[in-house]
């Protein structure tokens, strides 16, 4: 019987973000990638009161977590990354790109949390599309990019676009 | 494999009476997502995260915060009753006159300048987690004509995987304000909703010094999986 989900409400700013949450790796880190964005609302204004959350591999494929027996881990690899909206709704994550796991292509799981989402919303994002890929390819061929980063600067651009034109495609987990 | 909650448990995320609702849920459908290495397994933080006075809300200034000091502990388990051990609780509130410690809160009630309203710690051993900090007010907002919210205290917690993670907000016993919120009441099962009130709690009040309410949390469990059968039949 568990316990209800609610909101983050408008002031999540005091109490979640971490200095150093954006930083899965530490700045200067070789291989880091940058990974930026902006979360917008259905009229496609920005929403500067969310909060991201990350989590994904190693670039070897394997995860900080007795669950992964899979083997030894990356010192300074914090593997999950939290990143609050800016006052025009953008993010940051800098990371390293994740492996491939065993019969899944290279992907981040992201949690979307925000004033008005009573319950976080959850996406993936991927640095290709892989029609090999089980989870990208259960998901409407029109509406899988929305799950696929763009190259940009020193990284990737992923923006989430919570209702409406180009909605994102979120998952239940 | 982590159990799906029972329906009505979580807030639908298209809920009119919160008007902020209303641009920011998704209109499609979400695409289920079998849960994977990578939803079976989540950040562990940890020590690392916590420093000195972070379980004390109190005591992070040079002066104390003004209102009714009150411990707040409880436990976080799963949902097959197992608790959550050396697990990241995050909490933030406002101050006793129901302001939050944030530059866009323009309720004219005053910050409290020996009051951040922000606390972390771990869970031990036995999933357990005490903060002392003061009771949050009341305040109003714009959602409806004389909109207040019921006092409470937003939790985040983690659990040991990524389809645990929860951020919800702990309520006081008999709040008068229960039935206007649009908050509390987008639970749809009452007694899921009771499940965010927290119990006071004579045992644990500190004489000539705190009230006390505990508050568990109870998180997603697991399917048995053969090994646990095998214990369980011993």
């Amino acid at each position: 019987m568990s316990t209800p989900s609610q909101t983050v409400g408008p002031f999540l700013s005091i109490g979640l973000p971490w200095a150093d949450g954006p930083t899965v790796v530490p700045e200067g880190t070789p291989g880091a990638i940058r990974i930026v964005g902006t979360v917008f609302d259905g009229a496609g204004q920005p929403v500067p009161d969310a909060l991201i959350e990350t989590w994904q591999a190693d670039p070897d494929g394997h995860f900080d977590h007795p669950d992964d027996p899979s083997g030894p881990l990356r010192k300074e690899f914090r593997a999950f990354g939290r990143c609050p909206t800016d006052d025009d709704g953008n993010y940051w994550i800098l990371t390293l790109l994740p492996g491939a796991i065993p019969g899944q292509a290279p992907h981040i799981d992201v949690s979307v949390f925000a004033r008005g989402l009573l319950h976080r919303v959850v996406t993936r994002i991927y640095f290709a599309d892989d029609p090999s890929d089980p989870v990208l390819s259960s998901v409407d061929p029109g509406r899988r990019r929305t799950l696929i980063a763009q190259p940009a600067d020193d990284g990737y651009r992923f923006d989430i676009r919570l209702q409406g034109d180009n909605e994102t495609v979120f998952f239940d987990v | 494999m982590y159990l799906r909650d029972a329906p009505g448990t979580h807030p639908p995320l298209d809920s009119p009476g919160y008007k902020s609702t209303k641009l920011r849920h998704p209109l499609q459908r979400p695409v289920l997502l079998p849960q994977k290495l990578t939803e079976i397994t989540g950040p562990l933080l940890g020590e690392g995260r916590l420093g000195a006075n972070d379980n004390d809300l109190t005591a992070q200034h040079a002066g104390e915060p003004q209102g009714q000091r009150i411990i707040v502990h409880g436990r976080l388990l799963d949902g097959n009753g197992r608790p959550v051990p050396n697990s990241l609780v995050e909490i933030w509130q406002a101050n006793a006159g129901g302001r939050y410690n944030h530059v866009r809160d323009r309720w004219p009630s005053p910050v409290d300048p020996n009051f951040d309203g922000v606390g972390r710690t771990l869970t031990d051993a036995e999933g357990r987690y005490t903060f002392t900090t003061i009771k949050p007010g009341a305040y109003p907002w714009q959602n409806h004509d004389n909109a207040w919210r019921p006092a409470h205290i937003h939790f985040s917690v983690f659990g040991r995987s990524f389809t645990q993670r929860l951020v919800t907000q702990m309520y006081f016993p008999d709040d008068p304000l229960f039935d206007q919120d649009p908050i509390f009441n987008s639970v749809p099962d009452p007694k899921a909703r009771a499940r965010m009130i927290s119990s006071f709690d004579w045992s644990r009040t500190v004489p000539n010094w705190a009230l006390a309410y505990s508050f568990d949390i109870v998180l997603r469990g697991r399917d048995a999986t053969p090994f646990e059968q095998e214990v369980d039949d011993e």
